[in-house]
């Protein structure tokens, strides 16, 4: 565990990635406790264009606000993965949608087909933000998975409750692995 | 529609991971706001919604205007009821509430202009972070005249920095500047709200003279004349030109001159009590980084790198960005020479804090107005560049 | 003998005031204070909202709490009086350039609003107070210092305007016709939702000086002629009706006023509020 963490969440708008990051700061600073900052960028559009959320998530109070190189960096276009995967740290991790982006193995490079997960396992499309959280969570233990869960079930649509938390399971008891 | 929910902890403080724009209407509630007029405009519009699902549930009226000037003009008219009022913009709106924001000093109507700056000038970087309507914010509307602003740089100096506001306001009876920007105001960061117990609220005074003694600028009392709220017996005028102490147009000349006297005095006789300035490290500084919101995050994180590799920086945040602080300037300046002024824009506090700065002081101006927020390692290199 | 107008002037106001010998400012705002009076309000709880300009003077000189705000902006201020106390009584007085120029977009919108104000124009079809130029409402052709070769420009029908952009009571008196004039003030107070009334008047100092109009006495007489009841003109054809001033009630609705709408929200808000934030 690090006492600080750079994060960044990328892909496409439309792809929920400022509510994930939402429910990642909400989980790691209203319920584990630790200093959480999330800031956002985006286009003009309100679908489609490139979009990022970041956040850093740490033991100590946070100044500077903004990442610059990842300790994590989640992938989710081709665009973003194009973009970002420089900017990470040596030891940081790269999760990218192998259902959506083409990539280079590494160390530290784990891909998931995670929008196809998340269509096939879950049976919908756009709860992918959610499969993704889970695996953030149990790949890195940045946030706990119990927080996350409350986090998630304060943020989204009345109604949605379990197929929310069945996503969000997914991602938690997915096997991965990185190099290959 | 809401999109952040709020817990209680512990100790019965409301909690959230929330945006600077959310942060503001919350703290803007608690402080007592009950009438809210805006109009969309990014990256302020978050303000508005809010406010529109939040007031009615404390029985306080929100409306969306037709454009900016009436929103300035609605939430005066809303203050001379005597609710506290607040509107919301950024730079384009900012320029237009500027005619008003006018009249509300000249008529001592307390009210909150929040402006949520981005990129300019003209419709300039809408989404994107800049802090160049510091000198508007002095001197944006035409005609001699103080002001107050405040220039929070996290989301929770937004909540205590907007409860400020209003208690400025309403104890000075002016307008308040809150200058945010648009990373502070889409930031999420977590808040503890105080409870309605541990927060000082102030309400202008209300007079307790007859309708018939009563005279809406009268001096009788000090700098700031006291307050009837519209509906109450008290009938009077008030106008935006200058006026008596009955509210009545006048160019009688030492009446003109005594309420523009008193306007500034107001303000400038009580500078203690209304600059705010955040230090850090300042003690064996022998550089001094000033800023002002978000800038300051970075100047912070350049501190502390800095002071790792062994250099003595210390940041001084004008929290109160005008009234200009310029005793503590002058202070700081007398044993740092190495000044620093770190500001997204291409440099316009640094006038103040070269004016106020020690005469064996030399003052850089580091600065970015690319629309990208400025970085630790930046400043930093300015810093040494210029050794 | 002592009337209304007496009663409701500003006691230790320093008169005169700036309006010219043969102006009927004067005439329209006793007409506004006698409706104020016969609608039976409390002047305590009435709140008198002007721009600038001649006519925006008005407020300064009666008994009425009264904002004189900025140019073009007094629906803005009142508006935002209306919507923070909506007890309140809330008359706006405005010129045609302060209401319909720089003003305009206020108007129509407080129209589809349909906020509860009572907005009176002093139409006089001219900015007298800065020297003369061609306002809104000036008819085609005359003449005025920014139009020396006459204006190009058609004039607002300030009735038409108001009835089109949905406000609740739309009515048009004549200067030379106080009574009636009263009456439209009174019911445009006693409506709730946005009233106007668009009172045709004259300016004997500056129109005359650029149209040569006339002394004060002609031109009321002219305009006097030129009032055309609704209900006549309605009989009338386009070629007759041309110079002609139609007077009268063009709209008399009962939609809902702003506030009133508003208040519901705030009761059916109170039940979200009650509940409680979860612990953590």
């Amino acid at each position: 565990m690090k006492n600080l963490y750079e994060v960044r969440l990328s892909g496409s708008g439309g792809q929920g990635l400022i509510t994930a990051g939402m429910i990642m700061g909400e989980a790691a600073s209203v319920f584990d406790g630790k200093f959480a900052v999330q800031t956002q960028s985006y286009g003009p559009e309100a679908r489609g264009g490139a979009c990022k959320a970041e956040l850093i998530i740490s033991e100590k109070e946070v100044a500077y606000p903004k990442p610059v190189d990842a300790d994590i960096l989640l992938a989710l276009s081709q665009q973003a993965y194009d973009q970002y995967k420089d900017d990470v740290k040596e030891d940081g991790v790269i999760i990218v949608d192998s259902s959506l982006v083409k990539y280079e193995k590494g160390k530290g490079v784990y891909p998931i087909p995670i929008t196809q997960l998340a269509i096939d396992k879950v049976g919908l499309k756009v709860t992918a933000n959610v499969v993704a959280l889970g695996v953030i969570s149990s790949l890195t233990g940045v946030v706990s998975y119990e927080a996350l869960e409350r986090a998630l079930l304060s943020r989204i649509p009345p109604g949605t409750e379990e197929i929310n938390k069945k996503a969000l399971a997914l991602g938690k008891t997915l096997e991965f692995k990185d190099n290959i | 529609m809401l999109f952040y929910k709020l817990y209680k902890d512990a100790d019965g403080r409301k909690v959230g991971f929330v945006q600077g724009n959310e942060a503001c209407v919350e703290a803007a509630l608690l402080a007592g706001m009950r009438f809210f007029a805006g109009y969309p405009i990014t990256p302020s519009s978050e303000i508005a919604a809010v406010s529109a699902e939040k007031l009615p549930m404390l029985g306080g009226r929100f409306i969306q205007m037709e454009d900016e000037i009436s929103s300035m003009g609605a939430i005066i008219g809303g203050s001379m009821t005597g609710k506290k009022t607040m509107t919301a913009t950024s730079g384009p709106g900012f320029s237009l509430k500027q005619e008003n924001l006018g009249y509300a000093i000249i008529n001592e109507v307390p009210c909150v202009i929040v402006n949520v700056q981005r990129g300019g000038p003209s419709t300039g970087l809408p989404t994107q972070i800049a802090q160049a309507d510091v000198m508007q914010a002095r001197w944006g509307t035409h005609g001699d005249h103080p002001i107050i602003a405040i220039s929070p740089a996290s989301v929770s100096q937004v909540v205590t920095s907007t409860i400020r506001a209003f208690n400025l306001a309403e104890k000075y009876r002016t307008p308040v500047i809150l200058l945010m920007d648009e990373t502070l105001g889409h930031m999420r960061e977590k808040i503890v709200l105080p409870r309605e117990d541990e927060i000082e609220l102030i309400d202008r005074k209300q007079t307790e003279d007859t309708p018939e003694e009563f005279k809406p600028f009268a001096t009788k009392h000090g700098d700031v004349p006291l307050f009837a709220p519209y509906g109450k017996g008290y009938r009077y005028n008030i106008t935006g030109l200058i006026h008596d102490e009955a509210g009545f147009p006048t160019t009688k000349t030492d009446e003109v001159v005594s309420l523009l006297d008193r306007l500034h005095s107001k303000i400038n006789d009580n500078l203690d009590d209304i600059v705010e300035v955040c230090e850090f490290q300042t003690e064996d500084a022998d550089t001094l980084l000033v800023s002002f919101g978000s800038a300051t995050r970075s100047c912070i994180s350049a501190m502390e790198k800095g002071r790792a590799e062994g250099k003595k920086i210390g940041v001084l945040q004008l929290l109160t960005v005008w009234p200009f602080a310029e005793k503590q300037i002058v202070k700081l300046t007398e044993k740092i020479k190495n000044v620093f002024v770190v500001e997204m824009n291409m440099g316009q506090i640094i006038g103040e804090v070269s004016r106020c700065s020690h005469r064996d002081a030399v003052v850089t101006g580091i600065n970015k107005y690319n629309g990208i927020y400025i970085t630790p390692q930046e400043i930093l290199e300015k810093v040494k560049e210029s050794r | 003998m002592k009337s209304a107008i007496h009663d409701y002037l500003r006691p230790k106001k320093k008169f005169p005031h700036v309006w010219c010998p043969g102006c009927g400012h004067g005439i329209i705002l006793a007409s506004i204070v006698r409706a104020i009076e016969a609608a039976g309000k409390n002047r305590d709880e009435v709140v008198v909202v002007s721009g600038i300009g001649c006519s925006s003077r008005a407020p300064v000189y009666v008994d009425f709490s009264s904002i004189h705000s900025t140019h073009g902006r007094a629906l803005t201020f009142a508006t935002g009086v209306k919507v923070a106390n909506p007890k309140l009584t809330v008359i706006v007085i405005s010129g045609d350039g302060d209401g319909m120029a720089i003003g305009g977009n206020h108007f129509i919108h407080a129209c589809r609003r349909n906020i509860d104000l009572t907005m009176i124009v002093f139409n006089n079809n001219i900015y007298g107070m800065t020297g003369g130029q061609a306002s809104p409402t000036m008819p085609q052709g005359d003449y005025a210092s920014t139009a020396p070769f006459g204006t190009l420009e058609r004039p607002f029908d300030v009735c038409k305007l108001a009835n089109a952009s949905g406000a609740n009571f739309v009515a048009r008196g004549v200067v030379t016709s106080p009574i009636p004039l009263e009456k439209h003030i009174k019911k445009g107070i006693e409506k709730k939702g946005f009233s106007v009334i668009d009172v045709a008047e004259t300016c004997p100092t500056i129109y005359n000086f650029f149209n040569k109009t006339g002394n004060p006495l002609k031109m009321m007489k002219d305009l006097k002629a030129k009032a055309i009841p609704v209900q006549k003109a309605n009989t009338m054809t386009e070629e007759e009706l041309k110079g002609k001033i139609v007077t009268g009630v063009f709209a008399d609705r009962y939609y809902p006023d702003f506030t009133t709408s508003y208040d519901k929200i705030i009761m059916d808000s109170a039940k979200r509020s009650m509940k409680d934030e979860e612990s953590i």
